[in-house]
């Protein structure tokens, strides 16, 4: 069990990576972007990127704008 | 008549930009869009709702990538921090695509730019690859700053964002688009066709508008009349005016009138 703040709310991971807790979201395979403690985590590096305790993830998607 | 449109390597047929922002749907932004004939449309970047249903819909699956040129912007950010960091997710979310809407306010009531922050991020985002696209206001000076930083395009406000106001000084576009090597577009303030075709005949490169749209009673139906705006004004600003004068000039011929002696 992992103790993050995923876009600014608590949160306990079951997993240990990024691909972990897109999955527990039920995210996978959206179009989404993934920041942990102010460093972009590549897609490529979704499923070896290990999360720790304390973590700070965003998770980003594109919305409408101008 | 050929007359793209050259933005950081890439050809555009359409001088229209147009925001997502503001619609009833994602069908209705999807019909807008296509009604606009815009090649360049430009996106947000928030944080994803963690709540949400598996399959919930996307806007990226109504106005695609793979058709059209997705320009993300940094709206909402109030420091070159925020700025620099939005745009990095989003080269993320686009799968390395470089090309960004740098825009830095400074307050929420006019949502003017924070030039200071503006100028700071634009570099930074230069400095890592970006091609940038900079909102800022109709100063002259900054905009050529923006330019020999190495910004693709420069985008002046005509009006505050989202004020309808138009382009209230045509003479500081004028004095900008004097100097500039990189194509000037005017982004926020448009609020009718006229406006539109006001900024063309100026020499506009393009315009970038959202509200004027999307706030419109039928926004497909704004987004044609946009389209062929633009298309006017460009034209008559290729075509070039004819000149003002004081005295009334008759457009038939003198000679030949039957009440002639």
């Amino acid at each position: 069990m992992t103790s993050l703040t995923v876009n600014g709310d608590p949160m306990t991971l079951d997993g240990t990576t990024v691909a972990d807790l897109v999955a527990q979201l039920q995210l996978s395979g959206r179009r989404l972007a993934v920041e942990v403690n102010r460093d972009i985590v590549p897609k490529s590096e979704h499923g070896q990127h290990r999360l720790h305790d304390g973590d700070v993830v965003e998770i980003v998607h594109a919305i409408g704008g101008g | 008549m050929s007359d793209p449109l050259h933005i950081a390597g890439k050809t555009y047929q359409s001088r229209l930009l147009i925001g997502t922002g503001k619609y009833k749907d994602f069908e209705q932004t999807r019909q807008a869009v296509e009604a606009s004939g815009a090649e360049i449309v430009t996106v947000a970047v928030r944080r994803t709702n963690l709540g949400q249903e598996p399959g919930e819909p996307n806007l990226l699956n109504f106005v695609t990538p793979d058709k059209y040129t997705i320009l993300p912007n940094t709206a909402g950010c109030f420091n070159a921090e925020d700025a620099v960091r939005t745009c990095k997710l989003a080269r993320e979310l686009l799968d390395g695509h470089n090309l960004v809407k740098l825009e830095v306010l400074g307050d929420q009531k006019t949502l003017y730019p924070n030039i200071a922050h503006t100028v700071r991020a634009a570099q930074q985002l230069v400095d890592d690859g970006f091609d940038v696209m900079v909102y800022t206001n109709d100063d002259p000076i900054v905009a050529k700053e923006l330019e020999d930083m190495g910004c693709v395009s420069v985008m002046p406000l005509g009006s505050l964002i989202g004020s309808g106001l138009g382009v209230l000084n045509p003479h500081n576009l004028l004095l900008i688009m004097e100097e500039a090597k990189v194509p000037i577009l005017v982004d926020a303030g448009v609020g009718t066709p006229s406006d539109a075709t006001l900024a063309m005949e100026l020499g506009c490169d393009g315009i970038l508008m959202n509200s004027a749209i999307a706030h419109a009673r039928e926004p497909v139906l704004m987004a044609s009349a946009m389209k062929k705006a633009i298309e006017a004004g460009r034209e008559g600003f290729l075509a070039g005016r004819m000149p003002k004068r004081v005295f009334a000039n008759p457009s038939s011929p003198s000679e030949g009138l039957i009440s002639r002696d």
